[in-house]
């Protein structure tokens, strides 16, 4: 066995992020560990790559024993991590990038030579002057794969890699992963995607609060098991009926805007019209324009006033909260610090959205009565698991402060609801909860946007599917019978490197 | 050669010389800034660099001792604001502020009893016959080390942040502390490092004032030169080079407007006083009216305090 794990435990104040957790990973193998947000998987590998010590337990490397004391130490013994996070730097360039995560990195134009040649021997081609701000999300992930390359790891770690990545990159992906397992490098994936694991896989560890509760071959188990061990329960999937549009609730026309960040995406021309209980999903590999869509829509950046047309009505030039008096709510992407003000209390945050809709206000004095009311209506119809509406934002889980944050919109009937990433990083059971929810509001006629990318939850709710590419939006298509594959064009595929992929394959095998 | 009594070689070799605290001090700033801190006590560290680098050489008779001294008086300032900041995780703009005024009330303190004092002389760097060439010598050639040693720093800093391991790990720390940590570098340690070295830069700044320009100590003698230096760290876009374009514009515009006061310009003597600070607000409004291209320069993680998250 390359990697061995012996009752590995490491415990934080009030809660144990690995319990006793013991396996091992053989050379030339792909090992998944399977688990549900907070079930310690990322603390796990965080102990393998020294950036964590474990409390109890050791571990077992090549033969040896293995307790690095850094990353440094790790890299050195032939352990490489892709990051769920990004570990990139925006503002240096490709070639800088690679340097920093190196033990000692050759002189930079070796360097530049190294990258090009590794990168086209599997498939992933990179130009190493590029900023990595200026890449695309699937880029970048090959900056983190190209530099854990470069040091020929014994053993790859790859935490959450296909989360941001269309259907073809994905496939080019699992085809370098293969690749490299074929070349006798072990492999350590992590993922909540049952359907990648069941593929791409020859064994898995799944994990549940700090615990492994079960080892199995993800090949020969269902994508349902596989889900329902992770959870400890049976699912509920969500229930949609056929809907007839009505009336157009919302229309955008020849929406263009430029972005405020010097990474931004600017919007061209996009147009669509939306009708009353329907929902559309706007699919995209992040960073595609998603949050400038959801600022032009949310009033935060203001457009001409024809732009953006609500029941028939100019509202382009109007503010946030002009646009929730008429009926247009949003929820952000990003939970706290955008969403929500993470140190202000779940009654002040209901009270940030809330206030034109809901009247918590009179004469620019606040109602902490109602507004304590309306929180705790949020928090009982949404099953938001807390303490009470006194508890301040950040204290939430991610899964609970989405669902409040969400339910916080629904609960002041929009006429259109703008959602982005709704069940991003939720636990299972919750963005069931969620994406139930959304259906609910359709189906009594509400008009939804979904952004989103997770393409199996916007097939699940969607009756159009709509996609982002590079700022301008895809004409929306029925969702119903559209295939991956399709989707993935729609996405602007993996950006015209096929070709090169198979070319390097040739090359290098 | 005179242009409304004003002399051209003069006026810039007078610039150089008027330019150099500011450009020790900002410089350093930026080495600060460029590993994600934001220290506002450049003035408190620069005028405890004046006072220790004056005893220092009053004391010795030896003015390289004294700007050894304050050197070593600023970096110890700028330590406390990184333990405090760094370790302690306080807010890095109340810190700064705090050590601002720390700064000038220690300085004060110590110099009690320096004041009239006069530091032995620091003697222009001979450089044989090329101190003789027209207006070039008298420009160029005729300035004392520190002048030279401020201009080498530029461009070593310059080398540094650009083709060093050591400078792109600073850079990194700076634009996203948390990557930089997740890779395994010691970011609290990197930052400790670049603050001692911007304190040291802000000592030496101040005591270049003391011991050179003026050459005498008064309290709060200063006199803003600090908040210049941060400003002109923005003005630069946190490029060196640009530190010292900005430092010898400010330096300049100082200068000329002295000049024009001796002349006898027709021009109230008040608005001559402000323009160099007046002038500095114009060129910052200027520099930041594009927003997107002002957040390209600036590191991503500047002013934000790092805790290694579980």
């Amino acid at each position: 066995m390359l990697l061995d794990l012996r009752g590995l435990t490491k415990a934080y104040p009030g809660v144990v992020a690995n319990d006793d957790v013991s396996f091992s990973v053989g050379a030339g193998r792909i090992h998944a560990l399977l688990g549900e947000n907070g079930a310690g998987k990322s603390t796990l590998v965080k102990m393998i790559y020294g950036l964590v010590r474990p409390d109890a337990g050791a571990m077992q490397f090549d033969g040896a024993d293995y307790a690095p004391a850094s990353p440094h130490e790790a890299r050195r013994r032939g352990v490489a991590m892709v990051f769920q996070h990004f570990s990139l730097f925006e503002a240096l360039d490709v070639a800088e990038n690679v340097a920093l995560g190196m033990e000692d990195p050759p002189k930079p134009r070796q360097l530049a030579r190294r990258i090009r040649e590794v990168s086209e021997a599997y498939g992933l081609p990179l130009d190493p002057a590029r900023r990595v701000g200026t890449l695309s999300a699937g880029e970048r992930q090959r900056v983190e794969i190209i530099r854990c390359l470069l040091q020929d790891p014994k053993l790859l770690i790859m935490d959450e890699p296909t989360s941001v990545l269309t259907p073809q990159e994905v496939d080019i992906l699992f085809r370098t992963l293969r690749q490299l397992a074929a070349e006798g490098t072990a492999i350590l994936y992590i993922s909540h995607k049952l359907e990648e694991i069941r593929t791409l896989c020859d064994g898995a560890t799944i994990l549940r609060l700090g615990k492994v509760v079960a080892d199995c071959t993800p090949s020969e188990r269902s994508a349902r098991e596989l889900a329902e061990l992770m959870v400890g329960e049976t699912l509920q999937v969500p229930q949609r009926q056929p809907r007839e549009g009505g009336a157009v609730a919302l229309e955008l026309r020849n929406l263009s805007l430029t972005p405020r960040s010097p990474f931004g995406t600017a919007l061209k021309e996009i147009s669509l019209t939306l009708k009353e209980g329907e929902i559309l999903g706007i699919g995209g590999v992040a960073g595609n324009g998603q949050d400038e869509l959801l600022a032009a829509l949310s009033g935060e950046a203001p457009t001409s006033p024809a732009a953006v047309q609500l029941k028939g009505a100019p509202v382009g030039q109007l503010g946030p909260d002009a646009r929730r008096r008429r009926g247009l709510l949003t929820a952000p992407e990003e939970r706290l610090g955008h969403a929500a003000a993470p140190d202000m209390s779940l009654t002040e945050n209901a009270l940030l959205t809330a206030m034109v809709r809901e009247r918590l206000e009179r004469r620019g004095f606040l109602r902490w009565g109602a507004a304590k009311g309306f929180a705790e209506q949020v928090i009982d119809r949404f099953d938001v698991r807390t303490p009470g509406p006194g508890v301040a934002a950040r204290a939430l889980s991610g899964g609970n402060l989405q669902k409040f944050v969400i339910g916080r919109e629904i609960l002041q009937r929009p006429e259109v609801l703008v959602v982005n990433q709704p069940t991003w990083g939720v636990d299972a059971s919750a963005a069931a909860a969620i994406r139930q929810a959304l259906l609910d509001l359709a189906d009594n006629g509400t008009a939804v946007i979904c952004i989103s990318q997770d393409l199996d939850e916007l097939l699940e709710i969607s009756d159009r599917f709509a996609a982002l590419n590079e700022g301008r939006l895809s004409a929306p298509r029925l969702a119903q019978g559209l295939t991956v594959d399709e989707i993935g064009l729609m996405m602007g595929g993996a950006h015209d490197m096929e070709a090169v992929h198979d070319a390097g394959a040739i090359h290098a095998g | 050669m005179d242009l409304g009594g004003i002399n051209p070689a003069i006026l810039i070799a007078s610039l150089m010389v008027a330019s150099t605290p500011i450009l020790l001090a900002a410089l350093g700033e930026l080495v600060v800034e460029k590993s994600g801190v934001l220290n506002l006590g450049v003035e408190g560290m620069m005028i405890t660099g004046a006072i220790c680098g004056f005893a220092a050489a009053v004391e010795t008779g030896s003015p390289a001792l004294g700007f050894a001294a304050a050197a070593v008086g600023g970096a110890a300032m700028a330590l406390v604001f990184g333990v405090l900041t760094q370790i302690l995780l306080s807010n890095q703009v109340a810190t700064g502020l705090a050590l601002t005024l720390f700064g000038l009330g220690l300085s004060a303190l110590i110099g009690q009893g320096y004041g009239g004092v006069r530091p032995p002389g620091t003697g222009k760097l001979d450089l044989g016959p090329l101190g003789d060439l027209p207006v070039l010598g008298r420009i160029l050639f005729s300035h004392d080390p520190m002048v030279y040693l401020s201009l080498a720093l530029v461009a070593a800093v310059w080398a540094f942040l650009r083709y060093t391991r050591a400078g792109l790990v600073l850079r990194a720390v700076g634009e996203s502390h948390d990557a930089a940590h997740a890779l395994g570098y010691r970011v609290i340690a990197i930052r400790l490092a670049a603050i001692a070295f911007g304190g040291a830069c802000a000592g030496l700044g101040g005591a270049y004032l003391s011991l050179i320009r003026v050459p005498q100590w008064t309290e709060g003698m200063t006199a803003g030169a600090g908040w210049i230096a941060l400003a002109i760290v923005v003005f630069a876009q946190w490029r060196a080079w640009g530190v010292l374009l900005g430092a010898y514009l400010f330096g300049g515009v100082t200068v000329l407007q002295l000049n024009l006061q001796a002349a006898g310009a027709a021009i109230p003597v008040e608005l001559l006083s402000a323009s160099p600070y007046l002038v500095t607000i114009l060129v910052l409004v200027i520099m930041s009216s594009d927003r997107r291209r002002a957040a390209l320069g600036a590191p991503a993680s500047l002013g934000r305090s790092f805790h290694a998250s579980a």
